[in-house]
């Protein structure tokens, strides 16, 4: 692959709704209880594992980030235009802005050095939905047995979980509240579809 | 519907996990050394107790790690999680009485 094909390539590429934009923007609605659904496609995804916290790399990656990697499960930092969630005791995603990846796993592998870990971008595997707004809790909450009550899960928590019985990381982002699910790209059509049912019998 | 505690995540639905059988069955020091019902006894031969059982399960909708928990087979009551989590110090590993 050369650089001049990349915009051609970039052209090319189909998120896995990409065609439900416009319905998905058709449902959001206004209001005191409203909520809103869009996709997110694109996002930069690299899945981090080291061998252990506080290992000297563990170190290094809190200095290139400018924000150590969260160790408390199910919590996420923001770092910069990136975002790092928790994963597993000693795993992370990181996301970053569409085309970022590259810049990002060439900043982490330079602070892995030597030591054992693994970098992979995985920005294919998954595409992120938002939902947001007064109502966005009580939609998830349909499918989703999370406790999500602000008193337990807000701003900065993340999960790993079932939603509609299918696989999501689920990224509380903001208070509003918007959360961002990741999720695979053959579950991608379901989910949206069961949202934008939730959605509509509120 | 059983609410199992990972190490790691907290409470969690049944369905987020993945049963792993018992726990604690070592691998045979010497398995060339085993005849073919010693070797069959250890692949496939496992304890059904009625009562508390020891047993292996991972958390495979969430953070995919594999732990340890004690579960009592008749009320499903899960008495104890053990995983390589650091714990405090001084807090007793589980051991079925
Ligand atoms: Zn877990």
């Amino acid at each position: 692959m050369t650089a001049e094909n990349l915009p051609t390539l970039h052209a090319l590429r189909r998120s896995p709704i990409g065609h439900l934009t416009d319905v998905l923007a058709e449902h959001s609605a206004a209001g005191r209880r409203s909520v809103r659904l869009r996709e997110v496609p694109f996002l930069a995804q690299l899945d981090l594992q080291l061998h252990q916290h506080g290992s000297a790399a563990f170190d290094r990656i809190a200095s290139a980030l400018g924000e150590p990697l969260p160790t408390t499960p199910n919590t996420a930092v923001e770092a910069g235009d990136l975002r790092v969630l928790w994963l597993g005791p000693q795993e992370w995603l990181l996301i970053g802005p569409d085309g970022s990846a590259p810049a990002t796993a060439d900043l982490l592998r330079a602070a892995l050095g030597d030591e054992p870990g693994s970098l992979v971008d995985v920005s294919a595997n998954r595409t992120t939905l938002e939902l947001a707004g007064p109502a966005a809790r009580q939609v998830l909450e349909k499918g989703c047995a999370l406790d999500l009550h602000p008193r337990s899960f807000g701003p900065g928590r993340c999960a790993q979980t079932l939603l509609s019985k299918v696989g999501v990381i689920l990224h509380q982002v903001d208070a509003e509240p918007t959360y961002r699910l990741l999720v695979r790209g053959s579950f991608a059509q379901y989910l949206a579809d069961w949202l934008l049912d939730a959605m509509v019998l509120l | 519907m059983l609410l199992i505690a990972c190490p790691w995540c907290g409470e969690r639905e049944e369905l987020e996990f993945h049963y792993g059988g018992q726990a604690h069955v070592g691998y045979p020091a010497n398995p060339e050394g085993l005849t073919d019902s010693e070797w069959a006894e250890y692949l496939f031969v496992r304890d059904n107790p009625k009562g508390l059982f020891a047993e292996r399960w991972s958390h495979a909708a969430g953070c995919r790690r594999w732990f340890n928990l004690i579960r009592h087979t008749v009320t499903h009551q899960i008495l104890a999680v053990q995983s390589n989590r650091p714990v405090a110090a001084g807090q007793p590993k589980p051991v079925i009485p």
